[in-house]
């Protein structure tokens, strides 16, 4: 029924244009075009991550091939040519002669994959939290609450730490290695959920009282339905925000976690696995190897975190 | 007001239990804590004794209360690594810890305020936005990499401050000071103010924030009718009102500090909790973890206890009636 265009008179009218176009003459289109600082953030956070996903084709060497290692370029400066291969390192090699740009690129893509799939886990979890908390309510919902609650005022840090410690004491020392990048994943998508289950709730609480709501439970749509097709769609504006700004948080969370040792191993290493490496030569001179991946998350943090800024002025209705 | 100091108990003491279920749940059923402290030529009767005397024969609910009575009375177990009672590894690393992060709370505090204060005055200062743009900067530059930073500098580059650990510290009782000799405050500076740095942007925001809501206020208006000077209206007026949330959410914030000094203890080598959390992390020493977890919610529930008694002398219109808004 809901589906048939008689229903719907809206769902007949002709499609003008396509969904790009009418993106870009959006609200939200026209506010991305008239700031700069949406512009360059956007353009250099898309740079990066097309980079990461051209890894293997674009970088110079492939950094886990021990067999393209020279031993004799180890330590070249940025720019020089190493003594072995008499190739060029824009950004220099460490000790072993890896090249520090395709460390970069390479290390790059891990972070980045942390950080997505881990903020698409807290996010699932968090909006269907939020959602059973805010629709159904009862015990059930009290109880989630109460666990976010105390989540939330325990530093993100603290809480995935622990869900690595867990798994390192489950997971037998075989195959923990194999493992790490799907313990990172659940410890980084576990700090996070709290927050989106917070707002998700506030927001359910609002929409379950108008009348499209009451429409629907009338015509029988049963609960799970009803929340995921009917409400999501309503509330995922700032579900968006927070999602955009969680993305570097979860990367630098990463960062943070390798950094401590407690994160990627050395055999398939994030930007934080790089710097922890680099800091080993830091105090002898060896400056760029630690230097470069630590800009690159720098940068890569920072732009996300001003497109989320902006983001979240974007959809405010306040300053509209 | 009674009900109210009640409440705020029961609460705490219930986050406590929760924890506290947490932490044992960890240390029960994740590996088997019996395998994990014998060796591997035990007998299958040392390891029955070994059961029935840590109390695992018995059923769950009796175990759990077992393990929060013998926590309350010091007893936290043995590190599976380290081998010693977890108790003695908390006391020895206990000061580092609670020294670095007090000082920190207060570099925190009191520059926050002072640049807080000066942004929301001169608000169009250039200081003043050159002041909130780094800031900006500050919250995507991860806390370890600002460590590292400093010890390039400082560190090795100028050699002014002296690097890793803590210099030199003083026995006093079973206390560790590093307050009493020059190379022990030196040591003090970098990790203090890598910690402080984050909070102090909190701070800095919100009293920033609370000074341009307290300025737009009648009573400042009032105030600077009846001509007052701006600095009395400014400082006498404003800012008070403006520190009953700076003191409640830099009293919260203190618990953060302890666990942001995981980050900090580790870049800096600083022999307190927070490197024995990490390493017991890498190395699945759950005994250790757990006292951790524990201690951790422990200053939690006490700072948030405190805060809200702090308030509650703060601010007369909390002490009415039994009904307190939350």
């Amino acid at each position: 029924m809901k589906d048939s265009p008689v229903a719907n008179p809206l769902a007949a009218a002709p499609v003008y244009s396509s969904a790009l176009v009418r993106a870009w003459d959006s609200d939200l289109g026209w506010s991305f075009r008239s700031s700069p600082v949406a512009i360059v953030s956007a353009t250099v956070a898309l740079l990066m991550i097309l980079a990461t996903l051209a890894a293997p084709l674009i970088a110079p060497q492939n950094p886990f091939d021990s067999a393209t290692l020279n031993l004799m370029d180890g330590f070249t400066r940025p720019g020089e040519s190493g003594i072995g291969s008499q190739r060029v390192f824009p950004l220099g090699s460490d000790e072993q002669g890896r090249d520090v740009l395709s460390a970069i690129l390479f290390g790059s893509r891990t972070s980045l994959i942390i950080g997505f799939v881990s903020v698409l886990f807290s996010m699932g979890l968090g909006v269907f939290l939020g959602l059973v908390a805010g629709y159904i309510g009862g015990h059930a919902g009290v109880l989630i609450m109460r666990v976010a609650d105390v989540q939330l005022s325990f530093p993100a840090i603290l809480v995935a730490l622990l869900v690595f410690g867990v798994a390192r004491g489950l997971i037998p020392p075989a195959v923990q290695e194999k493992m790490t990048l799907l313990v990172m994943i659940v410890a980084i998508g576990l700090s996070n959920w709290a927050q989106y289950a917070r707002t998700v709730r506030a927001l359910t609480l609002v929409e379950k009282s108008k009348d499209y709501v009451a429409a629907a439970q009338l015509i029988g749509i049963s609960p799970i339905p009803l929340m995921l097709r009917h409400i999501l769609p309503n509330v995922l504006g700032p579900v968006l925000v927070i999602a955009t700004i969680n993305l570097a948080l979860a990367i630098l969370e990463e960062a943070t976690l390798s950094f401590l040792g407690v994160g990627m191993p050395l055999t398939q290493p994030s930007l934080g696995t790089l710097i922890r490496f680099g800091q080993q030569f830091l105090f002898s001179g060896e400056w760029w190897i630690l230097f470069f991946p630590a800009t690159t998350l720098v940068i890569l943090a920072l732009a996300i975190n001003l497109l989320g800024d902006w983001l979240r002025d974007a959809l405010n209705p306040k300053l509209q | 007001m009674l009900a109210y100091i009640f409440r705020s108990v029961v609460h705490g003491v219930l986050v406590m239990l929760a924890v506290a279920f947490i932490a044992f749940s960890m240390f029960r059923f994740v590996g088997d804590p019996v395998s994990n402290m014998t060796g591997q030529e035990a007998t299958l009767q040392d390891r029955a004794e070994l059961r029935e005397r840590l109390g695992l024969d018995q059923p769950f609910p009796l175990q759990f209360l077992n393990y929060i009575g013998s926590m309350l009375q010091g007893d936290f177990g043995m590190s599976y690594r380290q081998a010693r009672p977890v108790a003695a590894l908390l006391a020895e690393r206990l000061p580092a810890t609670l020294e670095l992060a007090i000082l920190s709370a207060l570099l925190a505090a009191i520059v926050g305020v002072a640049l807080g204060v000066y942004t929301a005055t001169r608000r169009d200062g250039w200081l003043s936005h050159l002041i909130m743009s780094l800031s900006l900067v500050g919250v995507s530059l991860p806390t370890f990499l600002i460590g590292i930073g400093l010890i390039y500098i400082f560190g090795v580059q100028l050699q002014w401050l002296p690097f890793p650990g803590r210099g030199d510290v003083v026995k006093l009782g079973w206390w560790s000071t590093g307050l009493l000799t020059d190379r022990g405050r030196l040591a003090l500076v970098m990790p203090v103010i890598t910690l402080s740095l984050f909070q102090m942007t909190l701070i800095m925001r919100l009293v920033r924030a609370e000074m341009l809501e307290a300025m737009r206020t009648d009573y400042i208006r009032f105030a600077r009718a009846r001509g007052l000077p701006e600095s009395r209206v400014q400082y006498r007026h404003a800012l008070r009102n403006t520190m009953i949330p700076v003191v409640t959410i830099t009293g919260l914030q203190f618990g953060s500090v302890i666990a942001f000094a995981i980050v900090t203890e580790t870049v800096f080598q600083w022999p307190g909790l927070g490197a024995l959390f990490v390493n017991a992390v890498q190395y699945a020493d759950f005994p250790v973890m757990a006292t951790y977890l524990m201690f951790v919610a422990l200053v939690f529930v006490v700072v948030n206890l405190l805060t809200d008694f702090v308030y509650l002398a703060l601010d007369p219109r909390l002490r009415g009636g039994s009904r307190v808004p939350k």
